[in-house]
């Protein structure tokens, strides 16, 4: 399993094929906002496909909504979440 | 190979569009959901044994979703093709509905359905790919004397259907609905030979559809090349309107 920058570049990857995002992987930091107007504008349909990625994946599974508030923050939360089950 | 659940697997019409896949497409496997009655589907995978096979599915539990979608994916690690066909009817006049018949006649109907699309979202967004159609009815957009229950079932069946094509438009899943009108099945076969001749005249095409006319609209919105059909509502009934 990835961790550290190679696991942040692989979430980036996966969250740009998967919600077939119009950027590129570069473009997202590891702290930007997932959703929000300030951040990269993800909405809750996007948020239901990350959860089915993030789990595919990196098989971290996300059971409720109040998990995946705390998890899909930004990359560095989803990050620490996949090395904390890992 | 596809692999295709059919909710309702033991009745006329679950079993048309179970046929109409196994003869029409030689990579189809399909799951007929069946509760207690179970003769006519188990003639029917006597007749296509390794492609056509039983999954005990109670439409209104949760728990009995769960297990069924878990041993499809079990078995062929995805699921294509969602069919909810299972229903009933239970007529009365509003005024003097029973309860009973007003709950179950939604739960089957509307819960149902609800229950099966939320079961299959997930294993089919992870595929990136899925195909979601719902039997609805005529009755969802001309409602007989009678059916206030199945009526309201079905159109929310229709509104449910347009509202989660939406939700999962980018994850390659589409969902859809089918209005069939008088469709020549066993729930047909109470109507005396009278009432057949009226129903009959009221349809512009004079006949009753058959089973397999309605799996060939399924088996359409199922294929690969229906991939930007979604959120539609389907009428097959001779022309009435």
């Amino acid at each position: 399993m990835a961790q550290g920058a190679e696991l942040r570049q692989k979430i980036k990857e996966t969250m740009v094929e998967e919600l077939m995002l119009d950027f590129d992987a570069s473009e997202i930091t590891d702290d930007i906002a997932i959703f929000g107007a300030g951040g990269l504008g993800l909405d809750s349909v996007d948020a239901l496909q990350l959860v089915v990625a993030i789990e595919k994946h990196f098989g971290l599974k996300i059971a409720d909504a109040e998990k995946a508030k705390g998890v899909l923050q930004n990359v560095n939360t989803i990050a620490e979440a996949i090395e904390k089950e890992a | 190979m596809r692999s295709i659940l059919i909710t309702g697997g033991n009745g006329g019409l679950g079993l048309g569009i179970g046929r109409y896949f196994l003869d029409q497409e030689a990579d189809a496997k399909v799951w007929l959901g069946v509760r207690a009655n179970r003769a006519n589907a188990e003639a029917l995978a006597a007749e296509f044994p390794g492609r056509c096979t039983l999954v005990d599915l109670e439409v209104t539990s949760k728990e009995s979703w769960e297990a069924a979608v878990a041993t499809v994916l079990e078995s062929d690690g995805r699921i294509d093709v969602l069919v909810n066909n299972a229903g009933l009817h239970r007529d009365h006049l509003l005024a003097a509905m029973p309860d009973e018949a007003w709950s179950s006649v939604i739960s089957t109907n509307l819960d149902s359905v609800f229950l099966g699309c939320r079961a299959v979202i997930r294993p089919m967004m992870s595929q990136r790919f899925g195909r979601i159609i719902n039997i609805a009815s005529l009755s969802a957009i001309l409602p007989p004397l009678g059916q206030t229950n199945y009526a309201a079932a079905k159109a929310g069946v229709v509104a449910l259907t347009r509202t989660l094509a939406k939700e999962v438009a980018r994850a390659g899943i589409t969902v859809n609905a089918l209005l069939p009108g008088y469709i020549a099945t066993e729930a047909l076969s109470h109507m005396d030979e009278e009432a057949a001749k009226r129903a009959k005249a009221g349809i512009p095409m004079r006949r009753f559809g058959s089973p397999e006319e309605v799996a060939a609209a399924v088996r359409f919105l199922a294929c690969h090349d229906a991939g930007y059909v979604t959120g539609s509502a389907l009428k097959i009934d001779g022309g009435i309107f």
